[in-house]
């Protein structure tokens, strides 16, 4: 009825840790399906103290009324670990889940978003929504089990969406008595499914593999002592200590700014910026243009050039940062800020900002790995939506050229691609954007392919090297 | 303006050296540029505003949003007829500083026109539904933002950012698009429309802690006040025209405060001397229960009562 709490320790909670300075960190689980992922999550969030009391008590009652635990069972043991994610009515009732589950916890060291996947190959799409976000992913495989397809497919979807950090766990370690050489055997093959996709020796995403008992909470969050061979660290340290993807990117790149609408209130000043001592005279004519900025960082003074779709670039200058009513002097992505320009150009929704310099030339000529994600499969001459930044415009299927064989790796001869395939595909688009490769721009290289007759969205796109138009080939303006 | 702030946001220094920017920045980012999408996107969207702290958070991140410009969209109040007469208050008066649009659902004239039948235990949040449905249909709005969040509730914890409703309102959590990267899709047919959330990924003690940092106005009931309540269903409930003692219930007054304030005959509030907002924002850091588990009557009655909810068409 009151609330318990524990009020000098939050407050010398709040003061230690500057939780108001915490950076974000998110991540995601995948594997095959029932390998332990929502478990593992309940495990990470029960014993980080992620649960609170009554998400407790309700889920030991539902436990229960499953049978779980059993006579003497006792605590954390009583409980169904997974129930704390499988939300819905339908994953209760099968024990599996179906979507992905966001939650959120914080140690002394961060704040984390938390997306449980599913691991039946039917909800592929929806684990692909979870690893789409993530800086790191936990790759669970059951120790008795080994590397299975499902495990390949979501490495692969992994190694194609650039997931900076994959962590593989192998689990339920309790069944298989602790064994190091299960474990190693394991981890020998996940280190050859590595080096075949390329995962963890391409200098942009690395490849760990911890084992663990989610059920036991053995190296989940403390390094366990049933397991005296692995001298590694525990699941949560490592997740503690990655650094985030856009700390490793921001400040490699060059700025990049999709325009999402243009600010020109004319008349319409907010009434209450007004009451506070807007200058109403000065901001008649304000003009800026609304965004987050998704790669790099910009200044006031910095040049710029507008892309706009079937226009030469127009180079200006930057001439002011604006944040509802405070003027910076700099920004970095993934801030949402409101850029003003010296020059007055026209410039859109779907027009996008950059560094001056640094922009190859917009193409209609889209060449792009897809992640198929609908049942209704991808056909050559079919015409879609490409959804890319700010823009959406059409596009004609030239041609699939292949897809990707998950026993292999390699590329087999296609015509069309069906759900959950990983394939090439050529498309040619009703007006060019700025295209840039996936590998070096993680948003700007990403784009989604979109159902014209019912708005569904088909695929995860996500470019790839234009023929005869490389990264380092600039044109200077 | 941001001298008020008693938190700098993060100062960029050197943009070769890596920065990264607070939660509070990175969430705040997030959700502005989720509103902004989905007024470039769409035709008619509106806000659902209750007074609620959520969506007191939203509508501010809406003015942050559009800044000098006035936020382009009206909100919409689903009036259960059971409120707080201090929030209905501070509805009007944020609506009228903002010079902004209300639009009105009203339970209580769909109850009287007989089209809603009152519930045996007196509870108006569940319908809620209809009129919500009606004024979305009537106003021809096609985006709804809402003031949700993924950490109240584990069927939420499992909607997407922008949810597609089909014509009935129905959420089909079985069957929700992929949702990838930062690239929204809000493509609808006709009769659909869509809810989005961009506060999503915001937990509660996010929320008031954001509160504190942007010097947020609330209704006076989100902090510790004396007020005559009786203890009912493991909640104390506040003495009020429509939410009577039964003869067997003690009223007594208490300190308390509300971490949700909703229909007002299942809205429990809670023991507390948090009086500040800093006291909330340590009482919320040091809370071992949650928000909806304290204080709503409504999603204790079963364990799927959102996800019911949800798919007919709720929030
Ligand atoms: N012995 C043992 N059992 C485990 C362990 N981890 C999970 N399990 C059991 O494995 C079963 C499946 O666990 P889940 O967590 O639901 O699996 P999942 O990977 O989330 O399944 P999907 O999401 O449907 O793909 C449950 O019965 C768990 O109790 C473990 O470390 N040891
Ligand atoms: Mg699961």
């Amino acid at each position: 009825m009151s609330t318990e709490i524990d009020t000098a320790r939050a407050a010398a909670l709040l003061d230690e840790a500057p939780l108001a300075h915490a950076s974000l960190f998110r991540f995601a689980t995948a594997g095959s399906v029932d390998d332990g992922k929502s478990t593992l999550v309940g495990r990470l969030l029960h014993d980080s103290k992620a649960i609170l009391a009554d998400q407790l008590d309700a889920v030991a009652r539902t436990s229960a009324d499953r049978g779980f635990g059993g006579p003497g069972a006792a605590g954390v043991q009583a409980i169904d670990l997974a129930l704390l994610t499988d939300g819905l009515r339908a994953e209760r009732e099968q024990g599996i889940t179906i979507d992905v589950a966001y939650r959120y916890f914080a140690t002394d060291r961060r704040s984390f978003i938390l997306a449980d996947c599913p691991g039946h190959v039917q909800y592929t799409k929806n684990t692909v929504t979870g690893a789409s976000t993530a800086d790191a992913v936990v790759v669970l495989i059951d120790a008795r089990k080994g590397v299975l397809e499902q495990t390949r497919r979501h490495l692969s979807v992994l190694q194609l969406l650039r997931v900076a950090h994959v962590i593989v766990a192998v689990n339920k370690i309790d069944l298989v008595d602790f064994s190091e050489s299960v474990f190693r055997e394991i981890e020998a093959d996940v280190q050859q499914v590595g080096r075949e996709l390329g995962l963890g020796s391409d200098g942009i995403t690395d490849l760990l593999v911890v084992p663990v008992s989610a059920l036991d909470g053995d190296n989940v969050v403390e390094r366990s002592e049933r397991t005296p061979w692995y001298t590694g660290p525990a699941l949560l340290e490592v997740l503690e200590t990655l650094p985030a993807a856009d700390e490793l990117e921001s400040h490699l790149e060059s700025f990049r700014f999709p325009v999402q609408l243009v600010i020109r209130p004319q008349g319409a000043l907010a009434p209450d910026a007004v009451a506070g001592g807007l200058d109403v005279e000065a901001y008649r004519d304000y003009r800026a243009y609304a965004g987050q900025i998704t790669e790099g960082s910009v200044k006031v003074g910095d040049k710029v050039s507008v892309l706009t779709p079937g226009q030469d670039p127009r180079t200006t200058t930057v001439t002011g940062i604006d944040f509802a009513g405070a003027s910076l002097t700099e920004a970095v992505a993934p801030q949402s800020v409101a850029i003003r320009l010296a020059d007055e150009f026209d410039v859109a929704r779907g027009d996008t900002i950059a560094a001056a310099g640094t922009v190859r030339e917009a193409s209609a000529d889209l060449y792009a790995a897809l992640c198929w994600l609908s049942p209704k499969p991808l056909r050559e001459g079919a015409k879609v939506l490409v959804k890319h930044g700010t823009r959406t415009v059409q596009a004609l299927v030239r041609s699939v050229s292949g897809k990707l064989d998950l026993a292999t790796f390699k590329l087999e001869g296609a015509s069309s691609l069906e759900l959950n395939d990983i394939g090439h595909a050529q498309l040619r688009l009703a007006a060019p954007l700025p295209l840039e490769n996936y590998l070096h721009h993680r948003r700007t290289g990403a784009f989604l392919v979109i159902d014209p007759l019912d708005g569904n969205t088909l695929a995860a796109g996500l470019v790839n090297d234009h023929p005869g138009d490389h990264e380092d080939e600039r044109y200077s303006i | 303006m941001s001298t008020y702030l008693t938190e700098e946001p993060t100062q960029v220094t050197d943009a070769a050296v890596s920065t990264r920017l607070s939660s509070l920045d990175t969430l705040e980012s997030e959700a502005i540029h989720i509103i902004r999408e989905v007024v470039a996107e769409f035709e008619k969207p509106a806000l659902l505003f209750s007074g609620g702290k959520d969506s007191v958070v939203m509508l501010h991140l809406a003015t942050k949003a559009f800044w000098p410009g006035k936020v382009p969209f009206p909100v919409l109040h689903v009036d259960t007829g059971h409120n707080f007469p201090e929030v209905i208050d501070f509805r009007d008066r944020t609506v009228e500083r903002l010079g902004l649009k209300l639009v009105v659902g009203s339970v209580q004239e769909f109850i009287d026109s007989g089209e809603l039948a009152e519930r045996a235990d007196g509870t108006r949040n569940p319908l809620q539904t209809v009129p919500l449905l009606d004024a979305i249909q009537r106003n021809k709005f096609d985006a709804v933002f809402g003031g949700g969040r993924r950490d109240e509730d584990k069927a939420r914890a499992k909607e997407r950012i922008l949810s597609l409703r089909d014509e009935f309102g129905q959420w089909d959590p079985r069957n929700q698009r992929p949702e990838l990267w930062n690239l929204y899709n809000g493509r609808h047919t006709v009769g659909q429309h869509v809810r989005a959330f961009p506060i999503s990924n915001w937990t509660e003690l996010d929320v008031w802690r954001y509160i504190e940092r942007e010097n947020i106005e609330l209704p006076g009931l989100y902090y510790a006040h004396d007020r005559e309540v009786f203890a009912r269903d493991g909640m104390w409930r506040a003495v009020g025209e429509v939410s009577q003692p039964r003869p067997d219930e003690e009223v007594i007054t208490k300190t308390v405060r509300y971490r949700t304030v909703g229909d007002m005959s299942c809205t429990g509030a809670v023991e507390s001397a948090a009086a500040t907002v800093r006291d909330v924002v340590i009482e919320v850091a040091a809370s071992t229960i949650t928000e909806r588990g304290a204080t709503r009557a409504d999603d204790r009655i079963s364990e799927a009562a959102m996800e019911d909810r949800k798919k007919d068409g709720y929030f």
